[in-house]
């Protein structure tokens, strides 16, 4: 461990905004002239917006920062960026330029900044993209992100909302991360299991979106703060219902562990309340519920592609190393809308 | 009974030191936590619904809300089933957002005496449901029910208690001289009462 930054009031993607309160706002904004070579714009509450420059380009935008969540600098600037580059991925983009966003007190070592920024530019040239510049504030509590540019073909982008009846749905990364960091902030948490969820945010999303390049993906998100039921009710469109088998998605075992010890977010209830009845659950432990609406920083990839296809990008995603899965089904629009259920099987 | 004081800890603060407190009842016995927010309130009754330990909660003013938990006798972790909540502080999640409007002192039309007896049951039935309204409105005649003199005041007192916004009409309080006399609830103006109604999922109206 390094030097220890001063703990903010819930980091990570634990720190957004709920999404109730958010749409409320977004709703009532002035909106000028409809602008045709916006491709993707906030009120489809897709991950970047996408503006379409050519016929065959269009540049991928997104920002991202929140306060830290792990008491390493590095590591958290590691995390940040990762979850910033994150939302170019789930857009099938590709990483070009990167702009550093950085609150940070005055009074406060800047040793500190500088590990926080380090740990930030190295994920950037991970990405195969480069940091072209950035913007600093003094405030109270540290926050750190990214600005970051991309480019996608524009019949090429993934949108996080058109998935099929008939696509499976699979998922790149174990959930339980936020829980992890919350039972770690009461001193709760085991070496592995923080270890572990360090390890998974601070991976980058790029194979598995780069992977999904061979495969006729119909939609795919990343699961951030509005936790995977809260991302995947965003990509069922109001028009589309899932089932999600529990046994089926990946999670770490010691989120479950601390699930049931109580150790959650105010976040993960923000994201039960906004949930509402959109979700049923039938036979799901209470803990394995609230991993699923634990808030994710720099969670995997959730992609919905025809039903066929998946096993062999499972396939491909498992032999990458990363912890992917098939974990449920889009189906016609029925009543519930996202129904989870405790058995494994699949009718694949 | 433990006193335990979570104001301005942010979760899991809140559940980690009533869940310390309950370890030193050793046994049975009553947890008081005082929190400043209702996300913080349903976190800790999720933990009392799930060890099964009897929970009630209030708003005492705003910011700052009291949740009680009674550890019965034998109350082991996991060993119990979860008992009936005795109160819910919010409607529980999957609620959609309802409005109840109360636009006169009586239900319906027909005879008076009826309708004030079938308003007052209403009232009482409401606040017994398992999923509350986050709003209830009201104006005109409803007016009187908030004031002084109301058979409703004691379940429109509960219905507060349990996390409804109980708002009347202003206009309504002054047309009828009843400013005065407001004995639960906020008074509100039609800009507000517009936007209640028009943003509910729902909207019941006896």
């Amino acid at each position: 461990m390094a030097e220890p930054i001063l703990f903010c009031k819930g980091g990570g993607c634990t720190a957004k905004l709920g999404a109730g309160v958010l749409s409320r706002i977004l709703e009532r904004l002035p909106r000028g002239p409809e602008d045709p070579n916006l491709l993707i714009g906030y009120d489809r509450r897709d991950d970047a917006a996408v503006y379409q420059i050519g016929e065959d380009l269009a540049f991928v935008q997104t920002l991202d920062f929140f306060p830290p969540m792990v008491e390493d600098p590095y590591v958290f600037g590691q995390i940040a960026a990762a979850n910033a580059l994150s939302d170019i991925y789930a857009m099938g983009g590709q990483v070009k330029t990167a702009l550093n966003i950085v609150c940070f007190p005055e009074n406060m070592d800047l040793n500190i900044l500088g590990r926080i920024l380090q740990g930030g530019s190295e994920k950037v040239i991970e990405a195969g993209g480069v940091l072209a510049g950035g913007h600093s504030i003094a405030d109270d509590g540290v926050k750190y992100g990214l600005s970051v540019t991309g480019l996608v073909h524009p019949s090429r982008m993934y949108p996080n909302n058109q998935g099929q009846a008939g696509d499976a749905l699979i998922l790149t990364k174990p959930l339980g991360v936020g829980i992890i960091c919350t039972a770690n902030r009461v001193g709760q948490a085991s070496p592995e299991a923080l270890n572990a969820a360090i390890a998974s945010m601070t991976t980058l999303n790029k194979t598995a979106s780069e992977l999904c390049r061979d495969y006729p993906v119909h939609a795919c998100t990343d699961i951030t703060g509005f936790g995977f039921l809260g991302h995947l009710h965003e990509m069922m469109d109001g028009r589309l219902s899932c089932r999600i088998a529990a046994d089926r998605v990946p999670v770490f075992p010691q989120a479950l562990e601390y699930a049931d010890e109580f150790l959650l977010t105010a976040a993960g209830q923000r994201n039960r309340n906004h949930m509402g009845d959109s979700v049923r659950f039938d036979g799901v432990s209470f803990a394995m519920e609230e991993v699923l609406f634990d808030p994710q920083t720099s969670g995997g990839l959730l992609i919905a592609l025809p039903k066929q296809d998946a096993p062999a990008l499972e396939d491909a995603l498992k032999k990458a190393g990363l912890s992917a899965a098939i974990v449920g089904e889009i189906l016609e629009k029925t009543g519930t809308e996202i129904l989870v259920t405790k058995e494994k099987e699949m009718p694949l | 009974m433990i006193h335990v004081n979570a104001m301005g800890d942010t979760c899991p603060i809140p559940v980690v030191k009533t869940m310390n407190a309950i370890r030193e009842l050793n046994g049975s016995g009553m947890v008081q936590t005082l929190v400043d927010n209702e996300i913080a309130v349903q976190n800790l009754t999720k933990m009392a619904n799930q060890k099964g330990y009897g929970v009630t909660s209030e708003k005492l003013e705003p910011g700052k809300f009291r949740v009680v938990m009674t550890i019965g006798e034998g109350s082991e972790p996991d060993s119990t089933p979860p008992e009936e909540e005795t109160c819910l502080v919010t409607p529980a999640a999957g609620q959609k957002k309802a409005v109840v409007v109360i636009s006169s002192a009586q239900m319906g039309s027909g005879s008076e005496e009826l309708g004030r007896a079938l308003m007052k049951g209403f009232l009482y039935a409401l606040c017994q449901q398992d999923s509350l309204p986050s709003t209830i409105l009201f104006y005109n005649g409803g007016a009187a029910l908030t004031c002084e003199g109301s058979a409703s005041l004691e379940d429109i007192r509960s219905l507060q208690a349990q996390g409804v916004e109980i708002l009347t009409c202003g206009t309504c309080l002054n047309y009828y001289g009843l400013t005065e006399k407001l004995r639960v609830g906020e008074v509100t103006n039609m800009y507000v009462i517009c936007e209640k109604m028009t943003q509910a999922d729902l909207i019941v109206k006896p």
